[in-house]
C-alpha cells in the first residue's frame, strides 16, 4: 500500500457545491431579518457555488485521485465530466426556479439550499466513482436530502405523504441493492469496477453474482423512476415544491442513469443477465407510463408520468443489447446524448410551470387555458418545449435524441423494443398534444390575471431563457448533445 | 456561395425566415401579417421560378442545385438539397399553391381570425413542403416530412370547423405513427447499407441489403407513406381532416401533402429498395385499386361536398399509386403526372367549395343551392370546369395520370401480368364511376331552376387565386409533354438500375 495521493483539483467542482452547501446554510445564518433579500442570499450563495463548480469542471479527461497503488477512488472519464455537466445545469436551473418559489412559499431558505446543494454534491459523485460501494453510497447521498425538500412544500397536506412515500421506496431498493452487492462480493471477492470488468469477462456468471447483479439493478430502476419503482413518482414530484420536482426528473434521474451506466460497463460481459432486465425494464416503462399519462389532469402530475415514460426510452439503447455486445457501443452515447436533450426540454417545461403555478398548490392543465394568448412567452415557450418531448419540430432535439435512441435497437434487430418504442412516442404525444392544445384554446375568465405573471419571477425567467436558448442551440446543433460524450 | 449552391437552400428558408419574423413581430403584426404572407410567398415563387428557368432540362434525371452541408455526423445527417426532373414540378407546384393560398387568405381569413398566426403557420407548412421535396437525406427528408405535421395540426385544429379537434388530433397521430414507422425502415437501410444519401443509396440500388432487408425495409418505409398518400386501407385520416380544415388548409392537405407520400414512394423505394418494392408492387397495386374503386363509390354517397372531394382523392391518388407499383416507364411517369395533375385540380376544387360555403354557410349537398350555372356563371363555369377535369376528361390534365397508369399495368415490370390486367380493367371502371359522381353533383349543382338567394359570382381575389390553376389545367392537358420530358429520363434511370424492368419486357 503506497500513501495516497490526493489531487483536489480533479475533485475541485464536486467539493464546491458540498463547501457551497454549509456556505449558503451559513449565509442564511448571518444575513438576519425577514426581508426579501435575506431569503434569497443563500439562494444567491447556492447559484454562485454551482457557476464555480461548472468553472472548475477538469478540462482534460482520464485524471485520477485518492489513489492507494492502482486502485483510484475518484476517476474523471468523459462520462463523468458529461454526468456532472448534465447535474450542474440542472442544478443552477433548478437553483433559479427556487429563488422564486422558495421567496413566495416562505420556505426556510438556508435549510432549503443547503439540502439541496448537499443532494447535488452526491450526484456529482455518481459518474465519478470506482467502486460499487461508493456509486451506492453517492446515491444515497443525492437521495436523503430530497425527502426532506418534497416534504418542505409548506402547506400542502399531501407534503408529508409524498415525502414518505419517495422515502420508503427509497429505503426498500437501498436495502436491496446493498443485499445485492452482498452477493456480488461474496461472488467475485471485490466491489471495484474495473476489477469486476477484468473478473467477468472471463467468468460465466454464477447464481449468486447473477442475482446480486440483478438486485442491485433496483436502486437504479428506483432512481431513474422506471417501472416498476416508479409508484414513488407521482405522489412525491406533485408534494413537492415545483422546482423540486424539477430536480428529481432531471437531476435525480440523471444519477439513476450515470448508475447504471457504471454497472452496465462494468459487467459488460454478462450481458445476459442485466440485458434482459433493462429491456423489460424499458419495455414496461414505455408501455405503463404513457398509458397512465393520457388519464391525468394535473399538470405536475402529467409532468411526473411524462418523465417515467423518458425513462423508457433512455433505456431503449440498453435493452437493445439483447441481440450482442455490438449495440452498447452506440448505446452510450445514445443515452447521454437523450439525457441532456431531456434536460433541457423538461426544465424548460418545469421553469414555466414554476412561474405559472406560483401562489396555487394544485395547478390542473385546465388551469392553463388561453396562457399562449395571455402570455405568450410562456405559452409559447411551453408549447414548444411539449414539442421537443413529444418528439416533433420545431425542437428538433426532441426528435434527434429520439432518432439517435431508436436507431441502436434497429441496428441490433431488437423490433420488439422498436415497436414499443413506435407506439409509446405515437401515445405520447397524444397527452403532449392535449396539453399544448389547452394552451392556445380561448382563455375562460378562470385563468390567470395577466398581472400575477411575471412579476418578480426574474430569476425563474432567466432559467427559462437559459433553457430555451440551449435547445435552440441543441436544435441547430444536435452533436452538443449527440456528440457529447464524443467530445469531451 | 453561388447561386447555384444557396438557391434551394433560400427556398426553404424564406418561409422560415417569414415565420420567425412574425413570430417576433408580435400582436400589431396582425394588421399586416397576410400582406407580408403574399410578399414572401411571392418571393418564394420567384425563386422557383428562377429555379425553373436555370434547370438544365437536358441533364434532368441528375439532381441539380445540390448542396451538401454536415450537420449531424452522430446520425450521418447531411444538410443535403438537390432537384431534378421529379421534384422540380412538385416545387413549382408547392410554391404556387402556396402563393395561391396567401392571396385568398387577404381576402379569405377564416373566421377564427389571428391572421398573424395563420400566416405563420402556413409559411411553416411551406417550409416543410418544400424540405421534403428537395431533402436528398433521407433522415433530412423525415425531419421534414414531421415539420408539416404541427401546423397543419393548428390550422384544423383552431381555424377548422365542426369536429376540427378530433380530425386534427386524429390526422397528426396517423401520421407520427406512419412517420415513426417509416423512421424505423430508414434506420434499417442506414444500419445495413452506413448511408443515408439518397443519391449514394439510390446509385446502389439495394446492393448490400439482402432481399429479406429490403422486403422489410420497404414495408416499414411504404406503410409510413401510404398513411400520408393515403392508401386503403388507410386512408380513414383524410375525409375528417379534409372535412375540418379551413379551405387553404384543404388545398395544401389535397394539393402538396399527399403528394409527400408518393413522391416518398417514388423516390425512395423504386430506387433504392428495388428488389424489396418488386415483390410489395402487386400488393400495392391492388390496394391502389380497391382505393380507386373504394373512393369512386364513397364519393357516390356523400351528402357533403367537401368529404365528396376528399373522397374523390382517395380514388385519384390510388390511380397514382396504381401507376407507381407498374414499375414500369410508362405507369411510373403516369403516376409522377397524376401526381401533379392532382394537385392542381383538387386543390381548386376545394378553393372552389370553400367559395361556396361562405357563401352559403354549409357544404351539405341537399341544402345547396341549385342553378349555379345562371345565378353565378363564372362560379359555375369553374366548378364545372373543375369537376370534369378531375373526372379525366382528354385534353386536360386529369386524363394523361390516370390514363396512362392504366396502360402502364397493361405492361407492368414485375411478372405478376395477369393480375395486373384484371385490375387494370377494375381500374378503369372506377374511372367510369368517378365521372358518374361528378357528373351527377354537376348537375345536382349547376343546373336546375335557380330558386332563393342570389349567390355573389367569383370575386377578383378567388380569380386571382382560382385562374392560374385552370390555366395549368388546360396546359399539362395540351401538353403533357412539359410534364413528361421533365420526369422521363429520371424514370428511365431507376428501372434501368433495377433488373425488374428488364423482366417484364
Amino acid at each position: 500500500m503506497g500513501i495516497q495521493s490526493v489531487d483536489l483539483w480533479v475533485m475541485a467542482p464536486t467539493i464546491t457545491l458540498a463547501l457551497g452547501a454549509l456556505l449558503a446554510l451559513l449565509v442564511d445564518l448571518f444575513v438576519a431579518g425577514a426581508g426579501k433579500a435575506s431569503r434569497s442570499a443563500a439562494g444567491v450563495t447556492a447559484v454562485v457555488a454551482v457557476v464555480v463548480a461548472t468553472a472548475l469542471l477538469p478540462q482534460s479527461v482520464d485524471e485520477v485521485t485518492l489513489c492507494a497503488g492502482q486502485n483510484c477512488a475518484y476517476a474523471v472519464g468523459a462520462l463523468t465530466v458529461a454526468v456532472q455537466l448534465v447535474v450542474l445545469v440542472g442544478t443552477a436551473t433548478v437553483l433559479l426556479m427556487s429563488l422564486v418559489s422558495v421567496d413566495d412559499t416562505r420556505t426556510p431558505s438556508g435549510e432549503y439550499y443547503f439540502l439541496l446543494l448537499c443532494s447535488a454534491s452526491g450526484a456529482m459523485l455518481v459518474a465519478a466513482a470506482t467502486d460499487l460501494v461508493t456509486v451506492l453510497v453517492a446515491i444515497e447521498v443525492v437521495s436523503l436530502p430530497t425527502f426532506a425538500l418534497i416534504a418542505m412544500n409548506r402547506g400542502d397536506r399531501r407534503s408529508g405523504e409524498g415525502a414518505l412515500k419517495a422515502f420508503l421506496y427509497s429505503v426498500a431498493s437501498v436495502a436491496v441493492s446493498f443485499y445485492g452487492l452482498a452477493l456480488l462480493y461474496g461472488s467475485l471477492g471485490t466491489v471495484s469496477l474495473v476489477p469486476i470488468s477484468l473478473l467477468t469477462t472471463n467468468t460465466n456468471p454464477t447464481p449468486i453474482g447473477a442475482t446480486g447483479l440483478v438486485l442491485i439493478l433496483a436502486v437504479i430502476a428506483f432512481k431513474a423512476a422506471a417501472v416498476p419503482f416508479h409508484a414513488w413518482a407521482p405522489d412525491a414530484y406533485e408534494a413537492a415544491p415545483v422546482p423540486i420536482a424539477a430536480y428529481l426528473s432531471v437531476v435525480s434521474k440523471a444519477v439513476g442513469f450515470a448508475a447504471l451506466i457504471q454497472v452496465v460497463a462494468a459487467f459488460a460481459a454478462w450481458e445476459q443477465i442485466w440485458a434482459p432486465v433493462v429491456a423489460a425494464l424499458a419495455i414496461l416503462t414505455m408501455v405503463f407510463a404513457n398509458v397512465i399519462a393520457l388519464r391525468q389532469r394535473g399538470v405536475v402530475r402529467l409532468l411526473a408520468w411524462s418523465s417515467v415514460a423518458q425513462a423508457g426510452y433512455i433505456l431503449v439503447p440498453f435493452a437493445a443489447v439483447v441481440g450482442g455486445l455490438a449495440g452498447a457501443e452506440s448505446a452510450l452515447p445514445a443515452v447521454i446524448g437523450y439525457l441532456v436533450g431531456y434536460a433541457a426540454l423538461n426544465l424548460g417545461v418545469f421553469a414555466v410551470v414554476t412561474i405559472a403555478s406560483r401562489g396555487r398548490t394544485d395547478l390542473r392543465i385546465a388551469d392553463m387555458r388561453g396562457l399562449a394568448w395571455q402570455s405568450p412567452w410562456l405559452g409559447l415557450t411551453l408549447a414548444f418545449f411539449l414539442a421537443g418531448l413529444a418528439g416533433l419540430p420545431p425542437a428538433l432535439i426532441g426528435l434527434f435524441i429520439k432518432v439517435q435512441v431508436i436507431a441502436v435497437p434497429i441496428s441490433t434487430g431488437a423490433w420488439i423494443v422498436v415497436a414499443v418504442m413506435v407506439m409509446a412516442t405515437v401515445t405520447g404525444l397524444a397527452y403532449y398534444l392535449r396539453f399544448a392544445a389547452v394552451l392556445f384554446a380561448r382563455p375562460s375568465d378562470a385563468t390567470f390575471e395577466r398581472s400575477e405573471l411575471g412579476v418578480s419571477a426574474g430569476p425563474a425567467h432567466v432559467a427559462l431563457g437559459a433553457m430555451l436558448f440551449l435547445t435552440i442551440a441543441l436544435s441547430v446543433a444536435p452533436s452538443l448533445a449527440l456528440g457529447l460524450l464524443d467530445r469531451l | 456561395m453561388s447561386w447555384d449552391e444557396s438557391a434551394l437552400s433560400l427556398l426553404v428558408a424564406l418561409p422560415l425566415l417569414g415565420a420567425l419574423a412574425l413570430l417576433v413581430a408580435g400582436r400589431r403584426a396582425d394588421r399586416w401579417a397576410s400582406g407580408f404572407a403574399v410578399a414572401i410567398q411571392g418571393a418564394g415563387l420567384a425563386v422557383a421560378m428562377v429555379l425553373l428557368g436555370g434547370f438544365d432540362t437536358a441533364r434532368s434525371d441528375e439532381m441539380q442545385f445540390v448542396v451538401d452541408q454536415r450537420w449531424v455526423p452522430e446520425l450521418d445527417l447531411h444538410f443535403r438539397l438537390g432537384i431534378d426532373g421529379v421534384s422540380l414540378p412538385l416545387v413549382v407546384l408547392t410554391s404556387l399553391l402556396g402563393f395561391l393560398g396567401a392571396v385568398y387568405t387577404l381576402r379569405h381569413l377564416p373566421a377564427t381570425g389571428r391572421p398573424r398566426a395563420f400566416a405563420g403557420l402556413l409559411l411553416l407548412l411551406q417550409v416543410g413542403m418544400l424540405g421534403t421535396f428537395v431533402s436528398l437525406d433521407l433522415l433530412l427528408f423525415f425531419v421534414f416530412f414531421e415539420v408539416v405535421l404541427i401546423p397543419m395540426w393548428f390550422l384544423i385544429a383552431f381555424w377548422g370547423e365542426g369536429e376540427r379537434r378530433r380530425a386534427a388530433n386524429v390526422f397528426i397521430l396517423y401520421t407520427v405513427l406512419g412517420s415513426m414507422v417509416m423512421l424505423a425502415g430508414f434506420l434499417w437501410v442506414w444500419s445495413q447499407t452506413g448511408t443515408t444519401d439518397m443519391v449514394a443509396l439510390a446509385t446502389l440500388g439495394g446492393a448490400g441489403m439482402s432481399s429479406a432487408v429490403q422486403l422489410g425495409a420497404v414495408l416499414l418505409i411504404g406503410l409510413g407513406l401510404a398513411v400520408k398518400a393515403p392508401m386503403w386501407p388507410l386512408h380513414t385520416w383524410l375525409p375528417d381532416a379534409h372535412t375540418a380544415a379551413p379551405t387553404v388548409g384543404s388545398v395544401l392537405l389535397a394539393g402538396v401533402l399527399l403528394k409527400m407520400g408518393t413522391y416518398g414512394l417514388a423516390r425512395i423505394a423504386i430506387p433504392i429498395l428495388p428488389e424489396g418494392f418488386a415483390s410489395v408492387a402487386p400488393y400495392l397495386a391492388a390496394l391502389a385499386v380497391v382505393g380507386i374503386v373504394y373512393g369512386a363509390f364513397a364519393s357516390y354517397g356523400q351528402r357533403d361536398l367537401k368529404r365528396l372531394i376528399a373522397f374523390s382523392s382517395v380514388g385519384h391518388m390510388g390511380f397514382v399509386l396504381f401507376g407507381l407499383s407498374t414499375v414500369d416507364p410508362i405507369g411510373v411517369n403516369a403516376a409522377l403526372f397524376g401526381n401533379i395533375a392532382h394537385g392542381l385540380i383538387t386543390g381548386l376544387l376545394f378553393f372552389i367549395v370553400g367559395g361556396i360555403k361562405e357563401r352559403t354557410q354549409t357544404t351539405v349537398i341537399k341544402d345547396l343551392p341549385r342553378g349555379l350555372y345562371q345565378k353565378a356563371p363564372r362560379l359555375g363555369f369553374i366548378f364545372g370546369f373543375a369537376c370534369i377535369a378531375s373526372l379525366g376528361l382528354p385534353g386536360l390534365a386529369g386524363f394523361w395520370g390516370e390514363f396512362l397508369a392504366l396502360l402502364g399495368a397493361y405492361s407492368p415490370g414485375v411478372p405478376e401480368r395477369l393480375l395486373y390486367r384484371v385490375l387494370l380493367v377494375i381500374a378503369a371502371l372506377g374511372m367510369v364511376l368517378t365521372a358518374a359522381y361528378f357528373l351527377r353533383i354537376m348537375r345536382r349543382l349547376g343546373q336546375g331552376r335557380p330558386l332563393g338567394e342570389p349567390l355573389a359570382d367569383i370575386s377578383p381575389s378567388e380569380a386571382a387565386s382560382w385562374l392560374p390553376l385552370a390555366a395549368l389545367i388546360v396546359v399539362l392537358g395540351i401538353f403533357p409533354g412539359l410534364l413528361f420530358n421533365l420526369t422521363a429520363p429520371t424514370v428511365d434511370r431507376w428501372l434501368a438500375a433495377t433488373s425488374i424492368s428488364a423482366q417484364g419486357d
